[in-house]
């Protein structure tokens, strides 16, 4: 019996975290498999690539993403949660117990297994970026921004990671120009004020990047216009891409019922298509994405898992 | 000498490099680098693994910035393996273990 868990967390953003904490005090001794620290995985999640959170309730003056994070993790720990850091390679969500297989191909066994996997950022999905990422093109303003002091950054992108990321740049870059689609920003109204009031900060409206410019570095963008089908060149140093998300589904494709667009799809409360399976934050979530509602669907999904578990111990 | 990382600045660069007889493996990293902080256990490991045959060396671009431009560092971490006082090698953003080790062995 003690080969077999009664909950395996995968992923350790904030809502991973958060079932962590409620189904570690509820005695059941989870374990978070929190991804491999390096390549596509991020531990920690998305917070772990910003710098200030403002609107985590609880910190008046803000708090910043990584150190969040950190603490819920010994939050998790404390409360008994046990940590592996690795990436899961697949799963076998249909076997009774489940199966979770882990990179070095460990087979870890579970009665429920909770899905915090989140998103991860969209590229323009161009040879030239995928070729100059790490040289100009980067996803990571809070990483990379700093290495562009004096110089031209592009943005891409209208919703709010990429006004926050244009106004963190700012502090860095000679101009910051943000190229979006539309003639509208998706973004919060909050950050489109900080972002109009800023004169660093310039827009190119109705606008699809067709090209990453450079040799060995970057040195634009090329445009087309989505009216005019005209086409120009935007000099700059960097290309910063905000342009979305995609959730983090592959392992479960063929297992879980997912939309159109990858995301996991839940019936009642966490619930996925399969029993004993559970998923919140963002790998569900294609609407609100905030670190908060991450973490309440996490205290949803362990409260759920608790309810299951108890359901079934004696079936 | 040990396995010990030695922290490299703007003056003592060229000095570090050009009198190291085993190639050396530079991190440009930065306090406010998530992902710096995620590999720097992998470097201290692979400093162990390799003492003797592969100097590791980090270098904070925050205090080192004329070097870090030297090298046109534009996304950190970045790793570049100096032998013979050449560039030899750069790795862009973090990686594992296994393949770091890949990637630097044949020039070990």
């Amino acid at each position: 019996m003690s080969d077999v868990e009664e909950v395996v967390i995968i992923g350790s953003g904030p809502a991973g975290l958060t079932a962590a904490i409620y189904t570690a005090r509820a005695n059941l001794r989870p374990l978070v498999i929190e991804g491999e620290t390096i390549g596509t995985d991020q531990p920690g999640g998305q917070l772990m690539l910003t710098t200030e959170v403002e609107n985590f309730p609880g910190f008046i003056d803000g708090i910043m993403g990584p150190e969040l994070m950190g603490n819920m993790r010994a939050q998790a720990e404390r409360f008994g949660a046990r940590f592996v850091t690795r990436r899961v390679e697949s799963v076998d969500l249909s076997s009774s117990p489940k199966r979770v297989v882990t990179d070095g191909g460990d087979h870890v066994l579970t009665r429920a297994v909770i899905i915090a996997t989140g998103a991860k950022a969209l590229m323009l999905g161009l040879d030239n970026e995928r070729r100059l990422l790490g040289y100009g093109v980067s996803t990571c303003a809070t990483c990379d921004g700093f290495f562009f002091r004096d110089r031209h950054i592009v943005v891409i992108g209208g919703g709010d990671s990429a006004l926050e990321e244009a106004n963190f740049l700012t502090k860095f870059g000679e101009t910051v120009t943000v190229v979006h689609r539309r003639k509208e920003l998706r973004a919060s109204k909050i950050m489109q004020d900080r972002a109009f009031a800023n004169p660093k900060i310039s827009f190119v409206w109705n606008a699809v990047v067709t090209d990453v410019v450079g040799d060995t570095k970057v040195e634009g963008v090329a445009l087309r216009d989505t009216l005019t089908g005209e086409s120009t060149t935007l000099p700059a140093a960097a290309v910063f891409v905000a342009i979305g998300h995609t959730p983090s589904s592959e392992l479960f494709a063929g297992q879980l019922d997912l939309d159109a667009n990858g995301y996991v799809l839940t019936g009642e409360g966490t619930a996925t298509n399969i029993s004993g399976v559970f998923a919140c934050g963002d790998v569900v979530d294609h609407v609100y994405r905030q670190a908060v509602t991450a973490a309440g669907m996490g205290c949803m999904a362990a409260i759920d898992a608790e309810r299951w578990l108890e359901a079934t111990a004696h079936a | 000498m040990g396995a010990g990382i030695v922290n490299l600045t703007d003056t003592t660069f060229d000095e570090e490099i050009k009198a190291s007889d085993e190639p050396v493996l530079v991190d440009f990293w930065a306090e406010w680098c998530g992902p710096c902080k995620m590999i720097a256990p992998t470097l201290e490991e692979i400093s162990k693994d390799f003492a003797g045959r592969l100097k590791v060396a980090k270098l904070n671009v925050d205090d080192a910035q004329n070097t870090a431009r030297r090298f046109e560092v534009m996304s950190i971490p970045t790793l570049i393996l100096f032998k013979d006082g050449e560039v030899r090698l750069r790795i862009v953003g973090a990686k594992g273990k296994g393949q770091l080790i890949q990637e630097i062995d044949p020039f070990l």
